[in-house]
């Protein structure tokens, strides 16, 4: 009975010595190897972004373009929204993470050495389910949508039926950059019968399941299984969005900690290249240089 | 002979020292969850949290009423659906089933139980919602609390039919016996003497029924709605509560806690005690009810 107790005296101490280390290395000033995420990690043979849904189609085709031509490169690319994007760089849980919106001054406040890239721009499509008969609406009309002010869709010139709004999650990069240029309000508070979804493919599909539905989605994740409405004038295209007359418009950023180095800056230049602001055009966003 | 006693001890060790891991692993859990969400019950108050239905992180609002509610409502829903249908499987495999068709029924209830959370959600999604949609009423979107009880009900099928099934089981041929010799017929046994002689029973599997439909994540994300409003009746029919749209407890915590930092991420894990708290409040009830039937 001695040796019962005992040993399990002995194993249970070891675990409970095991249990309370720290889990997470802080990231310091110091560190200019953002890819070494513990100690053990090889370095600069795999990236791993994570963060926005709108970035990520983006990400991959630039990863694939890259990866070809640097096959000892593996680069992972992950969704779960802009916040997460930038709470996982600012962490070291990944080497990149990406955001569908500028970075917001309490997480520069918190994470002070925090460098953003713009990559490219990307518009916001106002999306309604396709049997809705509208194809225009103003900017003050989606507010009112947003805001719960406006219910009926014979309020904006549509048929007797409820408006269904369907949004984002509040950590969502694509909600906050619809909330400071079509809300006014980055943190606005979005009416609260909306249905809120995780991603913009979750957006797309509710919307184009659910009658009556409005929604918010990136340029990217367009096709024929929503429909776009202009806003003030404005059709959602890219040309539109280019010229600016088509106002909802926010920049896709690259975030790491410290200044990137190895493969993680070499991608990153590819991406800043004419060869990666091509790709960009080329899959429907609008190239920064 | 030395060896078989040596055997014999180790074995008892590694016995002891199995369920001394699971126990340790329960408490560490508990207190690590308690841990993270000290400061947020610190700062925003445990009566303000339980009592608010204001859940706004940007303006650190955090208060937790409406999800309560959702859970509440979506377990009750699913207990209204659920239960009736549980126990009536239960009775017909206990007593009414042929023992051939007993194999078929009980194998396809437990397929249920296997069935992952998230192809529960996608079905939910796919098919439940434009079904329900069909009601015309005005703000009906699909989403909402019948759909999450539809599918929880499915859901904690088979855990009732098997628990209650074995309680059924249970009592005593005796009572069975004497019932059917005083002149009862069967189903006049089943509803008079078995069900109440089984009751502790029954209402345990009850209990842990809900108990497993308040804890679902999944399948809640994807058709609940996920809106942070306190769920009331769309008309002037009271009925109508289970066509509005909700959020979980649960839900709350899966579709925030990637992203949120600072006091916000501590809400979630007061959160998860409010969660941890109502299932104990259930599971407890579950055993005070079991113990008083055993008087």
């Amino acid at each position: 009975m001695r040796y019962a107790f005992v040993s399990t005296l002995l194993l249970a101490s070891m675990l409970l010595a095991a249990c309370g280390s720290p889990a997470t290395p802080a990231p310091g000033p110091g560190s200019d190897q953002p890819t070494a995420t513990t100690a053990s990690e090889p370095v600069a043979s795999e990236i791993t972004v994570a963060g926005s849904t709108s970035v990520q189609p983006l990400a991959e085709v630039l990863a694939e373009a890259y990866m070809g031509a640097h096959p000892e490169i593996r680069i992972t690319v992950q969704g779960g929204g802009s916040s997460v994007g930038v709470k996982s760089a600012a962490e070291g849980t990944v080497d990149i993470g990406t955001a569908s919106r500028e970075v917001k001054d309490e997480e520069l406040a918190e994470f002070p050495d925090l460098q953003a890239f713009i990559i490219a721009r990307d518009g916001i499509a106002i999306v309604v389910h396709p049997d809705v008969p509208l194809e225009a609406l103003t900017k003050d009309q989606v507010k009112g949508i947003y805001e719960g002010s406006i219910t009926m869709w014979s309020e904006v010139g549509g048929p007797d039926a409820a408006i269904v709004v369907v949004g984002r999650e509040e950590g969502s990069g694509t909600r906050g950059a619809f909330g400071s240029l079509i809300m006014d309000d980055e943190e606005f508070a979005m009416v609260g019968t909306a249905i809120l979804q995780p991603s913009n493919g979750a957006v797309r599909t509710t919307v184009s399941t659910t009658p009556n539905s409005i929604g918010f989605i990136s340029f990217g994740y367009l096709d024929g299984s929503v429909k776009a409405v202009a806003i003030d004038g404005a059709e959602a295209t890219v040309e539109n969005a280019l010229s600016g007359e088509y106002p909802v418009v926010r920049p896709f950023n690259m975030l790491t900690i410290g200044e990137p180095s190895g493969a993680v800056k070499d991608w990153l230049d590819f991406i800043l290249s004419e060869d990666g602001q091509a790709i960009v055009a080329d899959e429907g966003y609008l190239a920064v240089q | 002979m030395r060896r078989r006693y040596l055997v014999d001890r180790s074995v008892r060790y590694l016995l002891f020292f199995s369920a001394l891991i699971s126990l340790f692993i329960v408490f560490m859990i508990a207190l690590f969850t308690l841990r993270e969400a000290w400061p947020a019950f610190r700062e925003i108050g445990l009566l303000n949290m339980l009592t608010s239905s204001e859940w706004r992180p940007g303006r650190d609002q955090f208060g937790l009423l409406a999800m309560i509610a959702g859970s509440v409502w979506a377990a009750v829903g699913s207990m209204i659906l659920g239960v009736p249908l549980a126990l009536a499987g239960a009775i017909f495999l206990a007593e009414v089933a042929p023992v051939w068709m007993r194999g078929i029924v009980r194998s396809s209830v437990e397929l249920l139980a296997g069935i992952p959370s998230v192809v529960y959600g996608l079905f939910g999604m796919v098919v439940l919602l434009p079904a329900i949609r069909r009601i015309p009423v005005a703000g009906n979107t699909g989403f909402g609390i019948l759909a999450a009880s539809i599918v929880l009900a499915v859901m904690i099928l088979p855990t009732i039919t098997n628990i209650a099934e074995d309680a059924i089981r249970a009592v005593p041929r005796e009572y069975k016996e004497g019932s059917l010799a005083l002149g009862a017929t069967h189903w006049q046994t089943i509803l008079g003497v078995t069900l109440p002689a089984a009751r502790s029973g029954i209402v345990a599997a009850v209990i842990l029924g809900v108990g497993r439909a308040v804890g679902e994540t999944m399948a809640m994300i994807m058709v609940i709605g996920n809106s942070i409003v306190l769920p009331r009746p769309l008309n002037s029919n009271p009925l109508t509560l289970f066509l509005s749209q909700a959020r979980t407890l649960t839900g709350n915590i899966a579709v925030e806690i990637s992203y949120a930092t600072g006091l916000h991420e501590d809400a979630l894990f007061a959160t998860g005690v409010v969660l941890f708290v109502l299932i104990m409040i259930i599971n407890s009830s579950a055993n005070l009810l079991i113990r008083e039937r055993r008087r």
